[in-house]
């Protein structure tokens, strides 16, 4: 009884905070003069808890494309209006916001979605309210088929398992032990690389899947290593549990047992490098984007994000997926001719041809999707630390899911 | 045969950083009757001294570890002057809310002060290089960790049960007011007992970073492990602490090398068994 009297007190509360973003909001929606107006782009991360750093690089990155490119396309001037989401275990939060973006701060184009659970649960809010939704990192292959709105601009698991699968088998690695996290990401990495590598002549002759939080790899990698395969693929969730992985890859003598590691480039993310050390030695990794990278698209968005955080400061591959989402945004505006409804935006970003940081991308026209290149790279020493070192290009790789 | 030699004597090693990492909450929820989900807060704290020394001021790693503990526990102390010892009183949910709450509030703050980053903890080479006993291939840091928590269990079995210092906090813990009326100022005993706690918690986190990575998160990701260990092993009793962590490292590994499908899974199966038939664990003390 108790509880029910309680809960429309909070959603009152609720509701006068979205009548007062409204406020703040509506203003923007109003085109000034005839000719010139404005679009806002909603922008859905999460800004604070655990992954609040994640939020920070795709903010970072969306600041850099407007530092370079100017606010103004042709007679559109684009504002984003940034929502907090907080993560993966945030419930519909996600959605909220994203309806609060569209139907009180009049956004026409979305942004966001750092995890899959976020991008699903606005998918069907998308189609009903007809928005463009551009997915800048949550990287579940079937995300793009729950909305006809949506298009991602990060990559897709599948896309980097293969990648190194196929990469795998055709440079003389004949057996392989996978380890990978038992969640959904998981198990999509392990279908893929395997897929890939057994497609190219490789066996994958074991595996094993380990609790998603789990800390202890010792047991696992001993059983890997009396298998004798010619390489490990490892795939876990990033943060301390990879630092905690990789570190006992090295503990354990993986390199002395004469068997190489072989893991998605998410694994090894450069803000984990400093944590790994030489753990790191000799390690192959597959990614969509690399700071090393020289081309004149790479260099424009490396002094545009320098200016934005800063001079020493190191660009995660999120940064790169925020910039190119702005990048996309803006070039759907020029190819529609200032047409901002849904189909002219949808059918302008249908195929589009980009020139972003990480190299040539396109949008699939089937399914809107991205295609890219991607890069196996190595561990190695540089300077007094340690970095992946590209070493060979893998071109125009598509999601081998769809 | 000698793959599984090696795993178990990891899965012991790694034991022994489950014993070091839980001791504190042992003493100061056995000994005290206090429950400090904060605990976990407490090794974070010495997890960042010791992480801020080695990287940033080139402390040798042993050096660290000792300030870790030290900070730490005037911390602790600090904490149960001000705050902690007027929850002592209260009803045993008030304790478990405030608590949690300060763990909580010790994240935030290390999300402020350091940033929601992991914290590289690079170790000296003799404790990353394999070493080979009797035919068994172990890194240095896992030997480093058995030998720790050998030394640790032995000084505080010996602190609590053949002290005077000892005796007068049992018999605080038992009989407050009796203790008091014999002139054993509690007040003081139960900050020193605090601080101790707080001190060994430090140490272990210290000790974790270097295997469990640190981040703003850590209070709480390893609450579960550490109330398994307590609650295995029977909570103020170190004994029981020691002989759990060792079980639920060495059982761990044996489990996810033999059938590594369902591994993971059997501690807490065990854990579950446990809280059935010993809900005091293994060497509860009745009082």
């Amino acid at each position: 009884m108790a509880r029910t009297e309680w809960h429309p007190g909070r959603v009152g509360r609720r509701t006068v905070l979205l009548g007062a973003s409204a406020a703040a909001g509506l203003p923007l929606a109003r085109p000034a003069i005839a000719q010139e107006r404005k679009l806002v782009v909603g922008v859905v991360l999460p800004l604070s808890g655990t992954f609040a750093d994640q939020g920070k690089n795709y903010e970072d990155g969306i600041k850099a494309f407007q530092k370079v490119n100017g606010t103004k396309v042709g007679n559109i001037t684009v504002e984003t209006v940034m929502r907090d989401d907080q993560g993966p275990a945030s419930g519909d939060l996600s959605r909220r916001m994203t309806q609060e973006l569209i139907q009180r701060s009049r956004a026409e184009i979305i942004l966001g979605y750092s995890f899959t659970p976020n991008a699903m649960s606005a998918a069907s809010l998308l189609t009903e309210a007809k928005r463009p939704a551009i997915i800048i990192n949550a990287a579940t292959s079937v995300i793009t088929e729950r909305s006809p709105y949506f298009t991602r601009i990060s990559m897709t698991l599948p896309q980097l398992s293969a990648s190194l699968g196929q990469w795998a088998a055709k440079s003389g690695i004949k057996t392989v032990y996978t380890i990978v996290s038992d969640y959904a990401p998981g198990l999509d990495a392990e279908t893929w690389f395997t897929k890939a590598f057994e497609a190219g002549g490789g066996k994958v002759i074991g595996g094993a899947r380990t609790p998603v939080s789990a800390m202890e790899y010792s047991p696992f990698l001993q059983r890997a290593i009396e298998a004798k395969p010619d390489a490990v693929f490892g795939f876990n969730p990033g943060g301390d549990v990879s630092v905690a992985f990789m570190k006992q890859t090295k503990e354990r003598g993986l390199t002395e047992a004469g068997i190489k590691l072989l893991v998605t480039g998410d694994v090894v993310d450069d803000n984990l490098v400093p944590a790994m050390g030489d753990a790191l030695d000799g390690v192959i990794s597959a990614l969509h984007y690399q700071v090393e990278l020289q081309n004149p698209a790479n260099q424009r968005f490396l002094s545009a994000f320098r200016e934005v955080a800063g001079a020493n400061a190191v660009p995660s591959y999120r940064t790169v997926q925020g910039y190119d989402g702005m990048a996309l945004i803006y070039h759907a505006l020029q190819a529609s001719g200032g047409k901002t409804d849904a189909e002219s935006i949808m059918n302008a970003i249908k195929g589009a041809r980009l020139d972003s940081p990480r190299g040539p991308i396109t949008i699939d026209p089937a399914t809107r999707d991205i295609v890219q290149n991607i890069y196996i790279r190595r561990g190695q020493r540089l300077g007094s630390g340690w970095a992946n070192i590209a070493f060979e290009t893998i071109e125009g790789v598509k999601d081998p899911a769809k | 045969m000698s793959g599984l030699v090696s795993i178990l004597a990891d899965g012991i090693a790694y034991g022994m950083l489950l014993f070091l990492f839980s001791i504190g909450l042992s003493i100061t929820l056995g000994l005290m009757r206090f429950i400090n989900l904060a605990h976990g807060a407490f090794a974070m704290c010495g997890g960042y001294v010791a992480a801020t020394l080695l990287n940033l001021y080139g402390v040798p790693f042993l050096l660290t570890l000792p300030a870790a503990a030290i900070f730490t526990a005037l911390v602790g102390m600090a904490a149960e002057r001000s705050v902690i010892r007027h929850v002592y009183g209260m009803p045993e949910l008030q304790q478990v809310l405030f608590s949690i709450g300060l763990a909580f509030a010790a994240g935030a703050v290390a999300n402020i002060i350091f940033g929601p980053q992991q914290q590289p903890m690079i170790l000296p080479d003799w404790l990353t290089s394999r070493v080979d006993i009797l035919g068994v291939e172990i890194t240095g840091y896992r030997l480093f960790l058995m030998g720790f928590g050998l030394v640790a269990a032995g000084l505080l079995a010996a602190l609590f049960n053949f002290t005077l210092f000892g005796a007068r906090v049992r018999a605080a813990v038992d009989n407050r007011r009796a203790a008091e009326g014999i002139g054993i100022n509690v007040g003081r005993l139960f900050a020193i007992t605090f601080a101790l706690g707080a001190g060994f918690a430090g140490l272990g986190g210290a000790l974790a970073v270097g295997f469990l990575g640190l981040d703003p998160t850590f209070p709480l990701k390893y609450l579960v492990l550490v109330l398994m260990v307590v609650a295995i092993g029977g909570p103020g009793s170190i004994g029981g602490s020691f002989a759990a962590a060792i079980a639920l490292g060495a059982i761990d590994a044996v489990f996810k090398y033999f059938v590594p499908q369902v591994g993971g899974f059997v501690i807490y199966g065990l854990l579950v068994l446990m809280m059935l038939f010993f809900p005091r664990g293994l060497a509860g003390r009745t009082a």
